[in-house]
């Protein structure tokens, strides 16, 4: 019944899965089942994020600008509004 | 002390300021940890210094010998003035996009400087780096981003300068890249009181920096333990260089771009104390001065176009 309000930021490398849309929108209470929701939306883009049910440890993903890692990783409570951006992980320094 | 030795003994011992302007409240306060008085103007002095000390001690460096190093700029220009005074050579791998007077600095100091390719950012000056270093054993890889005397240098120096400036600091903030900053200064105020929050802030850069052919290009320092860390975020140019240009504004302190990242987590982490009515002494870093960016024009840009100048360009 809700409507996906949930912007999510997707880098080039994982583009070929959603069409080439840089922002999509999804709908989930918690990171986990967002996830769920963008792989129906764009089949296959669940296994290039996880791993044996864990976030790949190349990929960051942040709620809001927080790395999700710290804030309850895939159990992270999502709302209405929130911004999501996925990164792979790059070097730095 | 304000005598010296020599210009490498002088590394570290740098400034805590206080931002009584921008600091939330009177009993929120901010204190910038100054590493832009170091001699060559960044933080990293403390560890290229660390590096070499290190690899002259274990045998690995030996007179004359040529360094190699993977570096967005500063590292590299801390390691071309340690190599001069002691004579050595030094090769730097640093992505293309980045500016311009980090490569007269470099080449100022007398060191050889490798592009790569700007897609893939430092990581590809990581790989190009590695690449080297296997053709060229005779070539000595200082290795920032695995090397544990870069997380020593903060875990003795940068840490401990902090802690007896600011006994009662609540939060530590600092960028995060190498991670050498945060796992040695975050682990040595984290044993002298378990209660400090260890927050990183990292630059989120234009999108050619994460231009990976594969996920599996991915990078994590080996340096980097997850759980010396509180908190995480990512904070991309348009915030970044806001920060900076409050900081000078307000403050009068000339920063780099990536103090800016990182002055942002900060003032959040005192609005949230303000929010939770607590009290704060939030200790940040400011990694080097504007210098080296002022041909960003960001300073001096309007403030809607100044973070695009840096899109695509390696700014911290």
């Amino acid at each position: 019944m809700t409507t996906a309000a949930i912007e999510v930021r997707i880098p080039t490398i994982l583009r070929p899965y959603t069409k080439d849309a840089k922002v999509v929108s999804a709908d989930g209470a918690d990171l986990k089942s967002l996830i769920s929701d963008l792989d129906r939306q764009y089949p296959g883009l669940a296994e290039r994020l996880l791993e044996d049910g864990a976030l790949r440890r190349f990929i960051n993903i942040y709620v809001n600008d927080e790395d999700v890692r710290f804030i309850g990783g895939l159990d992270a409570a999502l709302k209405l509004g929130d911004s999501i951006t996925v990164l792979p992980a790059v070097a730095g320094g | 002390m304000a005598r010296f030795d020599s210009l490498e003994s002088s590394v570290g011992h740098t400034p805590l300021i206080g931002l009584p302007k921008l600091s939330p409240a009177p009993n929120v306060r901010l204190w910038a940890k100054m590493e832009d008085r170091n001699p060559t103007g960044s933080i990293k002095d403390r560890a290229a210094l660390a590096m070499i000390e290190k690899a002259e001690a274990d045998g690995s460096l030996k007179p004359g010998a040529t360094i190699l190093e993977p570096t967005s700029g500063n590292t590299g220009i801390s390691l071309a003035m340690v190599a001069k005074t002691r004579g050595y050579k030094l090769i730097c791998v640093m992505p293309e996009n980045t500016s311009i007077e980090r490569r007269q600095l470099l080449e100022m100091w007398g060191a050889k400087i490798i592009f790569s390719p700007a897609a893939g950012g430092s990581n590809e000056a990581v790989r190009v780096a590695k690449e080297l270093a296997a053709k060229n054993p005779e070539w000595v890889f200082m290795y920032q981003y695995g090397n544990p005397a870069n997380t020593l240098a903060h875990y003795q120096g940068t840490g401990p300068e902090i802690f007896a400036d600011l006994p009662t600091i609540t939060h530590f903030v600092a960028g995060l890249g190498t991670t050498g900053t945060l796992m040695g200064a975050g682990k040595y105020l984290r044993e002298q009181n378990p209660d400090v929050q260890i927050i990183a802030a990292e630059p989120r850069y234009g999108e050619v920096v994460y231009g990976l052919r594969n996920i599996d290009e991915g990078f994590v320092p080996e340096l980097y333990d997850a759980s010396v860390l509180t908190r995480r975020f990512s904070v991309g140019a348009e915030d970044s260089v806001r920060r900076v240009r409050e900081l000078l504004e307000v403050e009068g302190i000339f920063s780099g771009i990536s103090t800016g990242a990182i002055l942002h987590a900060a003032l959040a982490m005192g609005a949230e104390a303000i929010r939770d009515s607590k009290s704060a002494d939030i200790a940040f870093i400011v990694c080097d001065a504007g210098w080296k960016y002022l041909s960003t024009g960001v300073y001096s840009a309007d403030h809607e176009s100044a973070s695009e100048k840096l899109d695509n360009q390696l700014w911290a």
